[in-house]
């Protein structure tokens, strides 16, 4: 062996890793299945636009919604700007507040994203951590962390969402609730939905475990918690990632019905949810705008999550291709 | 411990390297609670491995062999320590490993490898091959510095015949007998003394299993490893091995250096496992079939668990369970009629 041999491994950087992965990426068969499938690049640039102009409303809006002073009441009911009555710079219309519908859809977009993807995360890292040590440890800490599950399961999320919130605003004085209504709504919807990730994880930590290469690290002499992070964990990632995107269309569905509900994101913060309550009190006098367009930008964004987490849970299904 | 013999190796030449006396491992197999309450079952109880003794010497091969069942794989799990046994001792270089913390096991381990079974299982198909080999190197700290590390695995991979390059690639990319021999890399990594080998070529081709086995058989000499090895091939055996045991249903029923067990097997069962061995010059001979199956081992026979398959089985060996005598050429035999002397020299 000659050391320009050792050379090329000692000289792989990080770089080399990060640039090597990409290009695998890109050669992989998860790529090759988006490029054949015309539905999924449109559900894919569909999110990354709902995405891009939610977190970028305060900029991108034509209106900010959140500043009161700009509002003007004399503004309210303008029907979408092709109908008769319409103003230009009020493209979709304007609300019983005088604020313009396009805006407040961005902005109320905003809030839904943003629960739903932490709620998600928070549910992921739950499930992930508790799924994995029921699945490696076994025994008693397996039953009674899956005989909690089984027995949250029997329950409709939605319920403990509202349990959750309930008891929160009860314990809270009355103002910190206001302040804390999206920490609360991501606690509980998260909450609500660690239970799935945490049996995928079991069921995934099961069949690895048992694998040799796991026990071969334990013949080296690793301590379990590494043996899961670095072993378990990188090969039970797939069936999570499918779950999480399909969770995420679930936790902004949940968050929207919330706010339907009136116990959601508090009126000065509007979510989808809230835009088509509001605008459900107008719907049979005529200003149909005020719901329909919030609920088509749900729609459209529920369908697009929920086709990119189907497409995911098949291209990474090899048994499935 | 005898420190004065770990301290100076020449004074422990004659001490085993690793020393098992009535290992035993159950595992309870029982249904859930539930089910035994309504359902008024016992508890069940699987004898796994049941009071095993044997020794293995510096630089030299032992082999466990055995129909599927019999408990070999557990007995090489029990030694390299995935499994606590239930109890008895087991002796490496002297010290008592048995029921040792993962913590207080970390030097044993150095010196204590294993090779595995399936290659397609037993490498991380998300690591490179490089991280998999220098995972051992990392763990105990051997060599100081990435550059040290990288270098190590470039030897151990030439050592293994394969490429230093090969480093870079995922487990994948490999046939299954270079997967073994990544596996051996690995195990060797650490520089131990002693690999438990689970089985290493049962997965493999024919013409690859040759090869894996001449490549451990030149690490042995090269290295003088010891090794316990795991295997129902008799073939395979013979071509490893200086001692062999005989497992049936947990228990060690003959052990004897390779050529005396091969050439003159005592005991009925090992009699009856050689007697299965495909042999060219054997042809158009009646061949005895081995008779029934491996009972259920969690109830298992009385006495000799082996007397409802052996045709010299008598009341003696239905109702006392024989203990191992050693024979004058150094064969231990666990058998009564052996002991009685009325069972006739075959093969």
């Amino acid at each position: 062996m000659t050391d320009s041999t050792n050379d090329i491994i000692v000289t792989r950087s990080l770089w080399f890793r990060f640039s090597d992965g990409t290009r695998r990426f890109f050669d992989g068969d998860v790529f090759y299945s988006f490029k054949r499938s015309p539905v999924i690049m449109v559900a894919f640039f569909v999110t990354v636009t709902y995405f891009l102009l939610a977190f970028l409303a305060p900029w991108v809006a034509p209106h900010n919604t959140y500043d009161v002073i700009t509002l003007n009441l004399m503004d309210a009911f303008k029907p979408p700007a092709w109908e008769a009555g319409g103003d230009p710079s009020y493209p979709l219309g304007t609300d019983d507040q005088g604020r313009d519908v396009l805006s407040t859809i961005m902005f109320g977009a905003r809030v839904s994203l943003t629960v739903g993807f932490l709620s998600v995360l928070l549910a992921m890292v739950m499930g992930i951590v508790l799924g994995m040590v029921a699945g490696y440890v076994g025994g008693k800490t397996d039953a009674i962390i899956m005989r909690i599950a089984d027995v949250q399961l029997s329950f409709p999320a939605i319920l403990i969402v509202l349990l959750i919130d309930g008891f929160t605003r009860s314990v809270l004085p009355r103002g910190a609730h206001e302040d804390l209504a999206l920490v609360v709504l991501v606690l509980s919807i998260g909450f609500a939905n660690w239970v799935q990730f945490a049996r995928t994880v079991r069921g995934s930590c099961l069949v690895e475990k048992n694998k040799e290469y796991v026990q071969a690290a334990r013949v080296i002499g690793l301590h379990p918690a590494l043996i899961m992070l670095r072993h378990v964990l990188p090969n039970v990632m797939s069936p999570v990632l499918v779950i999480a995107t399909i969770s995420l269309a679930i936790a902004i569905l949940t968050e929207a019905t919330l706010s339907f509900l009136g116990v959601g994101v508090p009126p000065t913060q509007p979510s989808l949810g809230t835009l088509i309550r509001i605008g459900n009190d107008f719907l049979f006098s005529g200003e149909w705008w005020m719901t329909i367009f919030p609920g088509a930008a749900l729609v459209i964004l529920v369908l697009a999550v929920n086709l990119l987490g189907d497409w995911l849970r098949d291209a990474l299904n090899p048994k499935l291709r | 411990m005898v420190d004065a013999a770990l301290a100076n190796p020449a004074l422990q030449a004659d001490e085993p390297v690793l020393s098992a006396r009535k290992l035993a491992r159950y595992f309870d197999v029982s249904p859930p609670l539930l089910n035994r309450v309504i359902e008024g079952t016992p508890r069940q109880i699987l004898r796994a491995v049941d009071g095993v003794s044997f020794d293995i010497q510096k630089g030299r091969t032992f082999s466990l062999v055995g129909e599927s069942g019999c408990g070999k794989s557990t007995v090489a799990r029990l030694v390299v320590g995935l499994y606590t046994p239930t109890h008895g001792e087991l002796h490496f270089e002297g010290q008592n490993i048995a029921g040792l913390t993962r913590k207080e096991m970390v030097p044993v381990r150095r010196k204590m490898q294993m090779i595995f079974q399936d290659p397609f299982a037993s490498l991380n198909p998300r690591w490179r091959v490089v991280d998999i080999i220098a995972e051992p190197l990392r763990f105990f700290d051997i060599t100081k510095g990435e550059a040290a590390t990288q270098k190590r695995v470039g030897e151990l991979l030439s050592f293994v015949g394969l490429s230093p390059k090969d480093g870079a690639k995922y487990p994948h990319e490999f046939s299954g007998g270079q997967r073994q021999r990544i596996s051996i890399a690995r195990a060797l990594a650490s520089n131990p003394e002693f690999l438990v080998c689970d089985e290493p070529t049962s997965a493999l081709d024919v013409s690859v299993q040759a090869q894996i086995l001449n490549l451990m058989k030149e690490l042995q000499r090269e290295l003088g490893l010891t090794y316990l090895f795991i295997s129902h091939n008799l073939a395979v055996v013979y071509h490893m091995s200086d001692d062999v045991g005989v497992m049936y249903l947990g228990k060690l029923v003959e052990v004897a250096p390779a050529r005396t067990l091969f050439a003159r097997p005592r005991h009925p069962y090992t009699q009856l496992l050689l007697n299965t061995i495909p042999d060219l010059d054997m042809k158009g001979l009646d061949r005895a079939p081995v008779a029934g199956e491996v009972p259920n081992p969690i109830n298992p026979p009385s006495g000799c668990t082996f007397h409802p398959r052996c045709p010299f089985a008598n009341d003696r060996c239905r109702a006392e369970i024989p203990q191992p005598i050693t024979l004058a050429d150094g064969a231990k035999i666990a058998c009564h009629g052996v002991e009685e002397g009325r069972i006739p020299d075959t093969v």
